[in-house]
């Protein structure tokens, strides 16, 4: 326990003594471009697929035509509840990895690098978009925010016990710099980008 | 602290360079990478600007630190996590099996954190009965294979696909000579999704933790930080003190420079932000110093703590792409590695520093701005100064300043340099003679610039016409 105080002790006695003021972010992010464009060719360029839709009918149809609804498919969405389940939110979460598909919705996206903003109070589980084979996000076309610089402005004092990034899908090249989708998360990702 | 013998850099860079195809790979493999990186650099409008404002944010930390912890400390806790502090390796290995003791578990499942390589947790917890198994894929790889790894964020760039395929057919019973990554990636999935599913304790890195939230944020491509977090009861982050940040805001702009310097994308898969355990779940941050607040009192040298691990600099590297990252013996290898290094133990690697030719690239593509040859050519004055040099170097170097200096000296030193090369050549083309080492020595000339001038020149020729 005394090697707290021994530490800042070293700490204080080591640290540079001129003031360095913290710089000024707000000449960060100006860059124009066009957002929904730059989100999609972002996006496919690290192995997602973005999928332009028009309301949640057509998301529920192209789930329904491109996944097996045999297997267990989990969302947080009353939306979609004719093809998803929404009971899981408090059982043992190890009991989810049998998900094939999650379906969830982001706070935003951000077009630089196509992340998307998602907390715990909207991912039903923290483990949820990781442990699924597959997953799928929606997000609003309006709240395509361009760069990260926009992206904190807009999380703020956000609260939440946990928030990522999601950017694409599970992914590595630790094997001679081969790219692999699907590393120990979801092996495809699918934006929904909503009108 | 312990002096173990080593196998100095260029010892070990030449066993690497043996085999010719294999080092003209790893440096194709990793120029590659680099070549990547610059690609997304130059996409970003604001790069240079970014670089800048990253590297004054670092300078205010270092600035400050001492506060930023206190306010870290007291955010986390207020956030339910509980926080430690280590003042060394010991210290910090200690702490971790007191949790796992605590709780009576013998298995942890890992992401990828070079503070534990740093501090060899793994062997400790070994000896201790608890077995560690690695989740990033490369870890995963080079820790069957009981070695370390060769690169902070490519841990198996040193691997081909064969011997991946071999150790994968040996430790889980892949098809012999399947050499294929997407089958070979699948096995290692399959087996550690069964370790994500079982441990109940996860253990973690840390990129950045925020003084302001008392946050920490882990970042992978592969999700395995988040699936052994978010499955386990009990998560322990590590993180060395430099980890911090002032401001949550502050992570928009690290964020955009991390992952595409390290590997050219424009952001990680996931950028984690855990502010706060699972209802009912328990997470330690283990908050570490081990040389760290020595390092902050060298004025010449602080800077190299500003470092956010991306790895650009070992990727641009002439000397660490051809000479491959165990050759560092030093967790962090390469040109970051190698001034980090001689401040935990001098004696140990003061061979790092002299590995470079200090070509400035690893100055110029670093995210935070950190002088890094700069620091390695300062570095070679300390280790010379108190002695860590070999003697033959060291008595090399003074004969030459001598030589050098008197230009009577220098100039009998030619002449008999000259004479003894053309007339006894194995005098100078043999071992002892380092400049010989993969070297042709040049041929004679008949007469040094010097005669040559004075016969020549234009104050010469007017005597002679005199």
């Amino acid at each position: 326990m005394s090697s707290k105080g021994d530490i800042l002790k070293r700490i204080k006695l080591n640290q540079p003594t001129e003031a360095a003021e913290l710089p000024d972010l707000n000449l960060l992010g100006s860059e124009q471009f066009d957002v929904l464009e730059t989100y999609k060719t972002v996006l496919k360029g690290i192995g997602g697929d973005p999928v332009e839709v028009a309301d949640y009918n057509e998301i529920i149809n192209y789930i329904k035509s491109n996944y097996n609804l045999d297997k267990r498919v989990i969302t947080t969405l009353p939306e979609l509840s004719e093809i998803a389940s929404l009971d899981w939110k408090t059982v043992d979460p190890h009991s989810l990895q049998d998900v094939e598909l999650t379906v969830v919705k982001a706070h935003f996206g951000v077009a630089e690098n196509s992340g998307l903003w998602v907390t715990d109070d909207i991912l039903g589980q923290r483990v949820a978009p990781f442990i699924a084979q597959y997953l799928a996000i929606i997000v609003h076309k309006k709240d395509l925010v361009r760069t990260m610089q926009q992206a904190y402005q807009r999380i703020g004092n956000m609260e939440y016990g946990f928030g990522t990034f999601i950017a694409g899908p599970s992914k590595t090249a630790d094997i001679e710099q081969s790219l692999v989708l699907g590393a120990h998360g979801a092996r495809g990702l699918i934006v929904f980008l909503l009108d | 602290m312990s002096s173990e013998k080593v196998i100095p850099h260029s010892e070990a860079a030449a066993k690497f360079n043996k085999d010719v195809e294999r080092v003209n790979w790893h440096d194709e493999t990793l120029w590659f990478v680099r070549a990547k990186r610059d690609k997304s650099a130059h996409q970003i409008e604001d790069w240079e600007l970014l670089r800048e404002t990253a590297s004054k944010i670092k300078f205010n930390v270092l600035s400050n630190i001492h506060d930023y912890l206190v306010e870290f400390e007291a955010n986390a806790q207020r956030n339910g996590i509980i926080v430690h502090w280590a003042a060394d390796a010991k210290e910090h290995n200690e702490i971790v099996h007191s949790i796992m003791a605590k709780h009576e578990v013998k298995q942890m499942v890992k992401s990828k954190s070079m503070l534990t390589e740093e501090c060899h947790l793994n062997d400790y917890l070994a000896e201790k009965g608890i077995e560690v198994i690695d989740s990033d894929l490369g870890e995963y790889i080079v820790q069957l294979r009981k070695e370390p790894p060769s690169h902070i964020v490519l841990p198996a760039i040193h691997l081909k696909k064969e011997d991946v395929s071999e150790t994968f057919h040996e430790h889980l019973g892949t098809e012999k000579g399947n050499f294929n990554p997407q089958y070979l990636t699948e096995s290692a999935r399959q087996s550690l999704r069964n370790t994500f599913l079982t441990r109940k304790v996860a253990l973690t890195g840390v990129n950045f933790a925020v003084a302001e939230t008392g946050e920490i944020v882990v970042c992978t491509n592969e999700g395995n930080a988040d699936m052994g977090a978010h499955l386990a009861d009990v998560h322990i982050a590590c993180m060395g003190f430099e980890k911090l940040i002032p401001k949550r805001e502050h992570l928009g702009v690290f964020l955009r420079l991390l992952a595409r310097s390290a590997t050219g994308q424009p952001i990680t898969t996931f950028s984690s932000h855990f502010k706060k355990p699972r209802d009912g779940k328990e997470m330690h941050i283990v908050i570490v110093d081990n040389g760290r607040s020595t390092q902050l009192g060298r004025e010449e040298f602080r800077n190299s703590l500003k470092c956010i691990r991306c790895g650009a600099c070992m990727n641009t590297c002439p000397v660490y792409r051809r000479s491959g990252g165990h050759s560092y013996h030093n967790a962090v290898a390469g040109p970051i590695g190698s001034i980090l290094a001689p401040n935990l133990d001098m004696s140990k690697n003061a061979d790092l520093p002299f590995a470079s030719t200090l070509c400035g690239s690893c100055t110029n593509v670093c995210p935070v701005k950190i002088d890094i040859h700069d620091q390695l050519y300062k570095w070679r004055q300390v280790l010379v100064k108190e002695g860590h040099t070999p003697t033959a170097k060291t008595v090399a170097m003074k004969t030459m300043a001598k030589v050098l200096a008197n230009p009577t000296v220098f100039n009998i030193a030619g002449k008999s340099g000259r004479f003894v090369m053309k007339n006894v050549p194995a005098m100078v083309n043999n071992k002892m003679n380092k400049w010989y080492d993969q070297r042709e020595m040049p041929d004679v000339p008949e007469e040094s610039f010097r005669e040559w001038y004075k016969k020549n020149s234009k104050e010469s020729k007017d005597k002679k016409n005199e």
